[in-house]
């Protein structure tokens, strides 16, 4: 049935931290980005803050992102020269010996955390660094790992549903970490007011190719049955770092003992852009190896594959949704993680004072 | 760009009405689309003055946190342009037409200390940030100067609020602010934010910049409400056009001009833009330079004006200026 829970395009919370972009795309020259349907130019002060200003003149609204850095912290816009500091306030206007008080772009709080940039779209007065989703294993000296940006063509939710339910690695991941057990195995879900958990174990298995290669990278020439778990941390509103492996069978994983297994971490955070486009930053990061760029680079690659599979569901359900204006979502029992994630984001935007909200038909 | 520019309109009732000083009024208006409040935002309201209908910008001193009631304070001098006695006529059940919420003095977190000056009425732009600042644990100090107490809304919630960090100067207890040593002794990265009359914020501009401290860092807004002589009436000639016309007390030149049939470019009617610019060809009396648009060097020249906040003003004899338009 049509409830708000179960809107086909969901809205996103603004007051709330979102990834801009990985640290390396935040530079001495100027990156456009939208977040949270918040056009902006982003760019880093000669001291090396990041700076994320509104991406419109307060003149006549060209995009300065197209413009000059100048000095330590000022972006120059490209039309007639305007420039502001990194606080946005207007620091010099052509042909004028004053400048205007109400010249400001608006300045969106921007903090560098966890190997990326993370910005606030909304009220700035409630901008807390303490309220960034936990993501330490990228930046852990015991974890190793990388990752990418996928320009997701669908509503963020839609990122999150697939990612709080691992059923679909069965059917849409055949070649590397789909298998039966997946959608045999029992899951538990619980929730907290800002995060969801389901897990699920599945005992004395064949590990599914992706994984034995990984066991093999630590027990060269490793055969036989695992123990596999995935952990799904779901941290609101759109943070999801999985705590995926698998172990020797029966050596003691699900009571705690993952000594004789491969442990990795999928950090996901996922940024709205637009009603139906986002930001996918993804990262994999492992346990084991640590010194290897080579298996880093390998899992980089090869979750990069099995993510471009659910990259082309998901533009493919975005198109489904957009072209049956008249059919509704119905939900399955596998959904609990994702329709938990939906109620506390309904909650945030309630917070907000943005809904009720009625489902939008395509357009 | 700033946070929220665009003019819509919308109905607000009137729900309570009080006086909070000598001259000023509190209105509580109940608006038609609420929004949250940020601090430093202002409602923009018409009234209907005769047979003119008239535009007047307010500071929102507060509101609940849904916007659903928001608070103007009114202040009606005795040369008031009109607006504050309607404004003062109001009583709960009266409806009234204000704009969105309007944003131009949007208060930046994240400074390492702030100073919030506020010089009478000027209050009403100041309270929110205070009260922000003070809830998020900002270092920030509060000065409010005023001609007397009783004419100063506001202090004793001011005072139960913040306390040691307000500092409270009164003309008639000969506790006058020294600007002067305000601005010598503020740490370099401080921002200051100001609302109140131009005497007042032209003395910390003049500071300011004689100190070098960044330009950005002074925060002001005006509604071009407040001149260097009371408005009185004088007269505009606009000899290119065959116009001679007086302009009210409570009238604009701008808006003189226009109701005499001059064609006038202009864009922000606040004395911020230039747009309204004339040239000065002959002047008996003194130039009021209500804007912010010219420096300091530009208003000694005497050459132009600001049309749509700046009078000329005469003590005792009427003053008359003649001039050329674009």
């Amino acid at each position: 049935m049509a409830g708000t829970t179960t809107a086909k395009i969901f809205p996103y919370p603004l007051n709330t931290w979102y990834v801009a972009g990985w640290d390396h795309e935040v530079n001495r020259s100027i990156l456009a980005r939208t977040v949270a349907g918040k056009p902006m130019a982003l760019y880093r002060t000669e001291d090396g803050r990041p700076v994320a200003l509104a991406d419109a003149c307060w003149h006549r609204l060209a995009p300065l992102s197209l413009g000059t850095l100048i000095g330590r912290e000022d972006i120059q816009c490209p039309y007639h020269g305007l420039r502001y500091n990194a606080a946005g306030r207007c620091v010099s206007m052509p042909a004028q010996e004053t400048i205007n008080p109400s010249a400001t772009v608006p300045s969106f709080p921007a903090v560098e955390r966890y190997r990326y940039v993370w910005v606030w779209p909304g009220d700035p007065a409630l901008a807390d660094p303490d309220l960034i989703p936990d993501m330490h294993q990228m930046t852990d000296p015991e974890w190793a790992g990388d990752g990418q940006l996928i320009e997701a063509g669908c509503n963020y939710q839609l990122v999150l549903d697939n990612l709080m339910d691992l059923t679909h690695e069965e059917f849409v991941h055949t070649s590397s970490i789909g298998q039966a057990e997946l959608s045999e195995a029992e899951f538990i879900t619980s929730h907290t007011d800002t995060t969801v958990t389901v897990e699920r174990w599945m005992l004395g298995i064949d590990p599914p190719p992706f994984w034995r290669k990984n066991m093999r990278d630590k027990f060269p020439g490793f055969e036989g049955k695992v123990d596999r778990w995935q952990i799904i941390h779901y941290q609101a509103p759109s943070t999801i770092c999985i705590d995926v492996g698998v172990a020797k069978a029966g050596t003691g994983a699900p009571e705690g003992d993952r000594s004789q297994g491969v442990n990795g971490y999928v950090m996901n955070t996922i940024t709205p852009e637009t009603d139906r486009t986002c930001h996918y930053f993804w990262a994999f990061m492992r346990n084991y190896c640590l010194d290897s760029q080579l298996i880093t680079t390998q899992l980089r690659e090869g979750v990069h594959r099995v993510f471009g599979e659910d990259e082309a569901m998901l533009i493919a359900q975005q198109e489904a949704i957009d072209a049956n204006p008249d059919y509704e979502f119905y939900s399955l029992n596998i959904d609990a993680g994702g329709m938990w994630v939906r109620r506390l984001l309904e909650r945030m935007l309630t917070a907000e004072g943005r809904l009720p909200v009625t489902p939008v038909a395509a357009g | 760009m700033a946070t929220s520019h665009k003019e819509v309109w919308q109905r607000a009732t009137v729900v309570e009405v009080r006086p909070v000083a000598d001259a000023v009024q509190r209105i509580v208006l109940a608006p038609e689309h609420p929004v949250a409040i940020e601090p430093g935002a202002h409602l923009d309201v018409r009234l209907a003055l005769g047979t003119d209908t008239v535009q007047r910008s307010y500071s929102i001193v507060d509101a609940d946190i849904s916007g659903s009631r928001i608070s103007l304070s009114v202040f009606r001098s005795l040369h008031s342009r009109g607006g504050a006695g309607l404004m003062h006529a109001l009583v709960p059940g009266d409806t009234l037409t204000v704009s969105h919420p309007l944003q131009d003095f949007p208060l930046r977190f994240g400074a390492s200390s702030y100073v919030l000056l506020a010089g009478g009425i000027g209050i009403t732009a100041i309270a929110g940030m205070a009260r922000v600042l003070r809830d998020r644990g900002d270092d920030y100090r509060l000065i409010y100067v005023g001609r007397t107490r009783a004419a100063m809304a506001y202090l004793d919630e001011l005072i139960a609020l913040h306390g040691d960090r307000l500092d409270v100067h009164v003309g008639d207890e000969n506790t006058s602010l020294d600007v002067r040593r305000l601005v010598a002794t503020l740490e370099p990265d401080t921002e200051l934010y100001q609302c109140g009359p131009i005497r007042l914020m032209d003395a910390v501009r003049r500071e300011w910049i004689e100190r070098e401290l960044p330009i950005a860092s002074l925060r002001f807004e005006t509604f071009g409400n407040s001149g260097w002589f009371e408005p009185q009436e004088f007269t505009v000639r606009l000899p290119q056009f065959g116009i001679e016309t007086v302009v009210g007390p409570t009238q604009s030149m701008l808006g003189a001009l226009e109701a005499a049939g001059a064609d006038m470019m202009f864009d922000c009617r606040k004395g911020e833009c230039g747009l309204c610019e004339v040239r000065v060809l002959e002047l008996e009396g003194e130039i009021d330079h209500r804007d912010v648009f010219y420096s300091e060097r530009q208003r000694d020249a005497r050459s132009k004006l600001c049309c749509c906040v700046s009078r000329v003003a005469r003590p005792q004899l009427g003053a008359v200026v003649t001039i050329s338009s674009s």
